[in-house]
């Protein structure tokens, strides 16, 4: 027994480092290049561009274009790399080796007559090449953007609420459908968020389109939670081990997974190579199409997953192990089979939460650790356990983050999320949405 | 592969100050729990209050170094209090979960703009050491034979240790006292206790205040011996490597956290110093392409996680602990 689960957990590292190791031993074997898209690249004859396009704002219904207007790019040592001439669109594209950081100038002599650069100092912008295109800006013409006000204030931080709470829902319905079942306080959940994140970015980075990277990633996640609990968690619930000791496991195999996601990409923020800058389709609550869509899938699949949870027959067994597992043995419930059920749900959701917050707000090692705390607070907040509680707590708390940030300093903003933990383990310690019984 | 040198550091490590540092927050939470089974994550909180306590007193507003640490001292006392006032009646888990927010609030306020006149925001407080540097007796750097050590952290590592001793003793003479034995009933058996006629809530709170007082001792040997505090030296992972250190050695035993941090700080600079060597050089033994030198301080986290894991299914007691002295089973 003892050296059969020490082999299992052996095995279960060296799979994630398999599923790791796939796209990034790809990206390593690119010769002298970053990514493999600059391998793909030097085989035609152009490297990645660094391109813009020059317009005068004035009016911003009939923005016009900027011609003539000279561009020079130059490397980190100061070398020229290229320079070119703003076409009659006003575009203009410069092809440069490959991933680095360049500096772009424009030369403000050659600019038209009458036209002058929106900020005068601003003749250079640095541009970080990794791999793909690069576009950058010159805001050409007077601003006549308007200065937001309060009203469009609370609505674009509501706005941004209602997104990174749907995502924030995504994670905690896992967390809260593992606990429910297992009664595991699982602190490596953060960590299964980031996985999905991570893996998409190095699916990604390998080649795939986004979607098809972030589609990947979710059933990645959902094999990762199930080989989890096969190989670690079902074997601990069999022996016997205590639930603070499993919640130390999960501490011990958080601190592994971070580091190992470290290991394979590195200590800096990540963009998918696509979807990155979109451009929104209400300028004042700076709404995305992109982000209408994540929002309408992540409710979509929110609901869709708790209505199954309240309806089907496997969610009544979980929720029958949750009150009473031997109970629910005795009757006829195969328990270790709806547990893995309930890990590779909740792993898929955390998996596809991480993908979807990725692409919105970027990604790092991390992720899973920045995150695990809200995710702790939405649970607690909406109930441990219910179902319609962690969507509830969620949006509950990024409601709280995002329009706290009107009042109190934006880098606190998650200061003030976990004070609400703090005060409704206080007053309430059962959740909003859960029955009152004792826990203290 | 060179390892003489590989020996000598990782024994330098694993008595150094990191160590030193790693110790005394594991005694603390040795108080917290192995003896009383409270699952505090946020001995961090305590740590950081220690040293910024010292480092903003000393800095900011010139006061003495010697007052600086009680300022430290009051400071945890207060933190302690604090804390302990909602959660100390949560059910573990949820004290566990709380007190490591709490930690994150520490850390990210003290790290914020908003206080960086008083405190510095990301880059703390630097300078406070010059008291410590100044009654340094080592002149030139110590010889042991075996390890050698600079003047500044020969002397930071005599004080700590000596700290660490006093630390121990007093730990020793508590916990046979029969204020100790009253902490390992609650561990036990809250409700017997409780129907002893004992406050458990007020024993609760005395324990985590001073546990906590040993995690702002911790702080201000961090403080001293980097002779800076930044917030984010105060991370969760703090914590975390602070208990790794206590089940390491052993809950619940007055030398486990000891042992702890010289096992754990010395094989972790071998894994570090091993893979180091390994990965560098024109000629890696590693092949640059499975490992590189950024990756290769990486290895031992992975390896302490796995530890980690492995050690609380097959031996939570640690290396001296007793089974059945350990608070794990409560719920």
């Amino acid at each position: 027994m003892r050296v059969r689960a020490t082999a299992i957990i052996a095995g279960l590292i060296a799979v994630v480092s398999a599923a790791f190791l796939l796209p990034a031993s790809t990206a390593s074997a690119a010769p002298a290049g970053d990514a493999p898209h600059v391998r793909a690249a030097a085989l035609e004859p152009s490297g990645p561009l660094i391109k813009g396009t020059l317009v005068d704002e004035t009016d911003p219904q009939n923005p016009e274009p900027v011609e003539g207007v000279v561009i020079t790019v130059e490397d980190e040592e100061g070398n020229e790399v290229g320079t070119e001439t703003s076409n009659a669109e006003g575009f203009f594209e410069i092809e440069v080796p490959g991933s680095g950081t360049y500096t772009v100038i424009i030369d403000t002599d050659t600019l038209p007559e009458g036209r002058f650069l929106r900020n005068e100092d601003q003749v250079q912008s640095t541009a970080t090449v990794m791999g793909f295109d690069k576009t950058v800006q010159f805001p050409i013409g007077p601003d006549t953007r308007q200065v937001a006000g309060l009203t469009e204030k609370i609505l674009e931080r509501a706005v941004t609420g209602v997104l990174f709470g749907l995502l924030l829902a995504l994670a905690a319905l896992g967390l809260s459908m593992i606990f429910g079942t297992t009664g595991l306080t699982n602190f490596a959940h953060g960590e299964l968020v980031a996985f999905g994140a991570i893996v998409a970015y190095l699916l990604n980075v390998s080649g795939l389109p986004v979607i098809a990277a972030g589609a990947i990633a979710v059933v990645c996640s959902a094999l990762f939670g199930w080989m989890q609990d096969l190989a670690l968690w079902r074997r601990l619930r069999h022996r016997g081990t205590s639930l603070i000791a499993m919640m130390i496991v999960s501490i011990g195999m958080a601190i592994s997974l971070r580091a190992l996601y470290q290991y394979f990409i590195g200590g800096s923020r990540r963009v998918y190579s696509q979807y990155a800058t979109p451009s929104p389709i209400f300028e004042s609550l700076s709404l995305t199409l992109r982000d209408v869509i994540v929002m309408t899938f992540a409710l979509a699949i929110l609901v869709a997953v708790s209505i199954a949870l309240q309806t089907t027959r496997t969610g009544k067994a979980m929720r029958a192990i949750a009150d009473n597992p031997p109970l629910a043995a005795s009757s006829g419930i195969n328990v270790d089979r709806v547990v893995a059920v309930v890990w590779t749900g909740g792993a898929a959701l955390a998996g596809l939460g991480g993908f979807l917050y990725a692409l919105k707000f970027q990604l790092d090692y991390q992720l899973g650790l920045r995150l695990l705390l809200l995710i702790f607070a939405a649970v607690i907040l909406g109930g441990l356990g219910t179902i319609w509680g962690a969507m509830f707590g969620a949006l509950i708390i990024s409601m709280f983050v995002e329009l706290s940030t009107l009042v109190i300093p934006a880098e606190l903003k998650y200061t003030g999320a976990l004070g609400v933990l703090i005060v409704i383990l206080l007053i309430r310690p059962q959740g909003l949405l859960n029955r009152a019984q004792r826990v203290g | 592969m060179d390892w003489g040198p590989l020996f000598t550091n990782s024994l330098e490590a694993a008595i150094g100050p990191v160590a030193i540092t790693y110790c005394l927050a594991a005694i603390g939470l040795n108080i917290h729990f192995g003896y009383t089974g409270l699952l505090n994550f946020g001995q961090a909180a305590f740590m950081a209050i220690g040293g910024y306590g010292l480092g903003a007193a000393v800095v900011t507003f010139g006061v003495p170094f010697v007052l600086a640490l009680l300022i430290g001292f009051g400071g945890t006392a207060v933190l302690a209090v604090l804390l302990g006032l909602p959660t100390l009646r949560l059910r573990t888990d949820y004290l566990a979960i709380t007190t490591l927010a709490a930690a994150e609030i520490i850390r990210q306020v003290l790290g914020s703009l908003t206080l960086e006149p008083w405190l510095g925001g990301k880059d703390g407080r630097q300078g406070f050491a010059a008291t410590v540097r100044d009654l340094n007796p080592f002149s030139g750097p110590v010889d042991l034979g075996i390890v050698g050590f600079r003047p500044f952290d020969a002397w930071v590592i005599l004080i700590g240790w000596l700290a660490i001793a006093l630390s121990c003793l007093v730990v020793w003479l508590l916990m046979r006292s029969p204020w100790g034995r009253v902490l390992k009933g609650i561990r036990e058996d809250e409700d017997a206790v409780r129907a002893l006629g004992k406050n458990v809530y007020g024993y609760k709170m005395q324990a985590l205040m001073l546990g906590g007082l040993f995690g702002c001792v911790a702080g201000f040997m961090m403080g001293v011996s980097r002779s800076s505090v930044v917030p984010d030296n105060f991370q969760t992972d703090l914590t975390f490597f602070a208990f790794c250190v206590l089940l390491l050695g052993g809950a619940a035993r007055v030398f486990g956290p000891v042992v702890g941090a010289i096992l754990l700080w010395g094989m972790l600079n071998v894994l570090g110093n091993f893979f180091g060597q390994a990965t560098s050089g024109p000629n890696p033994i590693i092949p640059t392409w499975i490992m590189d030198s950024n990756q290769s301080s990486l290895v031992r986290f992975i390896v302490l996680g796995i530890a980690l894991m492995l050690l609380m299914i097959y031996r939570p007691q640690g290396i001296f602990g007793d089974k059945r002295e350990l608070a794990i089973h409560a719920r």
